[in-house]
C-alpha cells in the first residue's frame, strides 16, 4: 500500500443541539464538531492531537474507530471505512479512553486479559507472548491478580495500555492516557509508547492537556479548534513560535508602576500583582528575577508555563495580525 | 454463531465471577427475589378463595396459564433484561466499548449486565408450573408435551424481543426505561390470566400489536382442551413459534436502527 493508514478527505461531523428558547419551546440547532477536517498519518508515526476542551478530539477519534459515522466526507483507516466495516476495522486497532476504564472493575487484571482475549480471537501462544512481554515492560507482576478496582490510578492505566495491545493492533487510539498520573507513572507510560512505537511500529495518535506528553513523544502535532485544524506541522516549530513564552507573576510589596526590565512585557497589573510575559529564548527566569529584584521590592513570585489553551489563543492573536 | 456463544458464555461467566465477590448481597437478593415471586403467585390463590371460576377457568387452569407465562417471562429476564440498562451505558459512554470491540453490541450489553441471582426466580417458576401441570388433569400426551415446551421457548423469545424493542428506543428518547416496564413486567402481569377477563381494546393490542397472548393463552386453549371465546381459527394456538420468529426479526431491525442512531448522534 501507497496510501497513508489514515486519511481523512474534508470530514465533517454534526450534531442536532437543542437550545431552549422561552419556557417550553426547542429550537434545534445544527452544531459541527468536526468542520471540513482533511488530514493524513503514515504507518510507524505518531502524531499529537491536541486542542482545547470541546474542539472537536474525540468527535474525530470516534470517527476513526468507527463509533461515530461522519456527515460528510470521506475516512479511511487501514484502508477501511470504519463506519461501514466496524467490526474488521476493531480487531486492527486499540483505543484507550483515559477517563473511562474498559477492563472488569470487579476482577483481577488477569482475567480481563484473558477475557479479552476470547473476545478479540487472539491465539493462546500470541496472547502469553505478549502478556509476558507487556508485563516486564510495565512492571505488572506485582498486580496481575489484584482486582482492578483495588489497583492505582497509574497501574490500572498500565492495565488499559496492555488491554488495548494485546490483540497487535496496528493502530493505537490514546485520548489523555497521563491524565491524573504522578510523574514516575507519567514517564513509564510515555517511555512505553515510545517503545511500542520504537519496537513494534505501531502508528499512534495521541490527544493530551499535557504539552510535555508531546514534547518527549510526537515529531508532528495537529491542533484542532472549533472543528478546524489551525496547525499542522512539528512542535519545535510551534513552540518556538508561541510555547516557549512564559509568565513571571510577582508580588511587590506595594502597588507600583508596570515594572520595565529588557526581554519582558508586563501583561495586567493589579495592586502590588505584576505579570510579565517573557521568552525563554531570550532571558531566563533567574536573569528576569534579579532584573525585577533590583527595581521592586519582591514579596513573592511564581512562574506560570505555557498551556495548550495559551498556544491556540497566540495562534488566532498572529492569524489575525 | 458458535465461537460467539463462547465468548458470550465467557463474559457471562466473569460477570457471575463478580458477583461472588460480594456473597452476602447475593443471598439477600436472591432471597428477596424468591419471596417478591412467591407473593405474586399468592395473589392468584387469594383471587380464588373468592370465586371459583374466573372466566370459565378454574384455579389450577389459571395457575397453568400463570406458571407457563412465568417460565418464558423469567428466562428473557435471565438472559435479555440487561438491555435495560442501555441508558447508563449510553449516558456513561460505556456503549463506545461495546463498538469498538469485534463483536455484537447485544451480545456484550447482555452479557456485561448478566445476573445470576435472577435464576433463582425461573427454578420457582418450573415448581409452580410442575405443581399446575400435575392438577389441571388433562392427559399428558406428547403432542401436549410439545406444544408446552415449545410455547415457553417461543414465549421467551416473544418477551425478550419486547425488552429489545423498548431499550432501542432509548437510542432515541433517552431514558423511556418505564415505558418500556409497562410492556415488560406489565405484559408478564397481563399474561398471568386468561384473555377473556381483559376489555375488548386490550384483547386485541395483546394478540395483535404486542403479542403477548401467543406467549401462554393460545398455546394453552390447545393444551387445556378449551374453547376459544373470540374465534373458530384453530390454528391460531399453534402460531407461537412464527409469532416468536416474527418478533425476534423486529428485535433485530429495531436494535440495528438504534445503534445507527446512536452512531450518526452520538447521543
Amino acid at each position: 500500500m501507497t496510501g497513508a493508514l489514515i486519511e481523512l478527505e474534508d470530514v465533517t461531523k454534526s450534531f442536532t443541539v437543542a437550545r431552549r428558547v422561552g419556557r417550553v419551546r426547542r429550537r434545534f440547532e445544527q452544531v459541527r464538531a468536526v468542520d471540513h477536517v482533511s488530514f493524513d498519518i503514515q504507518q510507524g508515526t505518531m502524531v499529537g492531537y491536541i486542542g482545547p476542551n470541546g474542539a472537536g478530539k474525540s468527535t474525530t477519534i470516534k470517527m476513526l474507530t468507527g463509533i461515530l459515522v461522519p456527515t460528510s466526507g470521506r475516512v479511511r483507516v487501514s484502508g477501511l471505512d470504519p463506519s461501514r466495516r466496524r467490526v474488521e476495522l476493531a480487531r486492527r486497532i486499540g483505543v484507550v479512553f483515559g477517563q473511562r476504564t474498559q477492563l472488569w472493575w470487579d476482577l483481577p487484571l488477569r482475567d480481563s486479559f484473558d477475557l479479552l482475549r476470547s473476545i478479540y480471537r487472539v491465539p493462546l501462544a500470541r496472547h502469553r507472548e505478549n502478556l509476558s512481554a507487556f508485563t516486564e515492560l510495565l512492571d505488572m507482576g506485582p498486580f496481575l491478580h489484584v482486582a482492578v478496582r483495588q489497583l492505582s490510578l497509574g497501574q490500572r492505566m498500565r492495565g488499559e495500555l496492555t488491554a488495548a495491545l494485546l490483540h497487535d493492533p496496528e493502530i493505537l487510539y490514546l485520548d489523555e492516557p497521563t491524565i491524573g498520573l504522578d510523574v514516575v507513572s507519567k514517564a513509564q507510560v510515555r517511555e512505553f509508547l515510545a517503545a511500542l512505537n520504537r519496537d513494534r511500529g505501531t502508528t499512534v495518535l495521541l490527544t493530551t492537556h499535557d504539552l510535555s506528553d508531546i514534547e518527549r513523544l510526537c515529531r508532528r502535532i495537529l491542533i484542532i479548534d472549533l472543528g478546524h485544524v489551525i496547525y499542522d506541522g512539528d512542535l519545535p516549530t510551534i513552540l518556538q513560535r508561541f510555547g516557549d513564552e512564559r509568565t513571571l507573576v510577582v508580588d511587590l510589596e506595594e502597588p507600583a508602576l508596570p515594572i520595565e526590565v529588557p526581554g519582558a512585557v508586563v501583561d495586567r497589573v493589579d495592586g502590588p500583582r505584576q505579570w510579565l510575559r517573557f521568552r525563554r529564548s531570550e532571558v531566563s527566569a533567574s536573569e528576569l528575577v534579579a532584573m525585577v529584584a533590583e527595581r521592586a521590592r519582591l514579596v513573592d513570585l511564581a512562574i506560570e508555563e505555557t498551556d495548550i489553551e495559551d498556544v491556540v489563543r497566540r495562534i488566532y492573536l498572529t492569524g489575525r495580525s | 454463531m458458535v465461537e460467539a456463544l463462547a465468548v458470550y458464555r465467557r463474559l457471562i461467566g466473569a460477570g457471575v465471577r463478580s458477583q461472588f465477590q460480594f456473597r452476602t448481597s447475593f443471598v439477600l437478593f436472591s432471597i428477596g427475589q424468591f419471596l417478591i415471586t412467591f407473593v405474586d403467585f399468592l395473589a392468584v390463590l387469594v383471587v380464588f378463595s373468592h370465586v371459583h371460576q374466573l372466566a370459565g377457568w378454574t384455579v389450577w387452569q389459571v395457575v397453568f396459564i400463570y406458571g407457563l407465562s412465568g417460565i418464558a417471562f423469567r428466562l428473557a429476564d435471565v438472559f435479555v433484561s440487561e438491555v435495560e440498562y442501555l441508558p447508563d451505558h449510553v449516558k456513561g459512554g460505556t456503549f463506545d466499548h461495546f463498538l469498538i470491540r469485534p463483536r455484537g453490541t447485544l451480545l456484550q450489553l447482555c452479557a456485561e449486565e448478566f445476573e445470576l441471582r435472577r435464576f433463582g426466580t425461573v427454578l420457582e417458576g418450573f415448581i409452580i408450573f410442575g405443581i399446575a401441570c400435575s392438577r389441571v388433569g388433562v392427559h399428558w400426551s406428547a403432542g401436549r408435551v410439545a406444544v408446552t415446551a415449545y410455547s415457553a421457548l417461543a414465549g421467551a423469545a416473544i418477551f425478550g424481543s419486547v425488552w429489545v424493542i423498548g431499550a432501542a428506543l432509548n437510542f432515541w428518547l433517552l431514558d423511556a426505561r418505564e415505558v418500556v416496564n409497562s410492556f415488560t413486567y406489565g405484559g408478564n402481569f397481563l399474561t398471568q390470566y386468561p384473555l377473556p377477563i381483559y376489555g375488548v381494546v386490550l384483547r386485541r393490542v395483546l394478540a395483535f400489536v404486542v403479542p403477548l397472548a401467543f406467549v401462554s393463552f393460545f398455546p394453552a386453549l390447545y393444551v387445556l382442551g378449551k374453547r376459544d371465546p373470540f374465534t373458530s381459527l384453530g390454528v391460531i394456538r399453534f402460531l407461537s413459534p412464527l409469532v416468536a420468529a416474527g418478533t425476534l426479526v423486529v428485535a433485530r431491525l429495531a436494535w440495528r436502527a438504534g445503534v445507527r442512531h446512536y452512531r450518526s448522534t452520538g447521543t
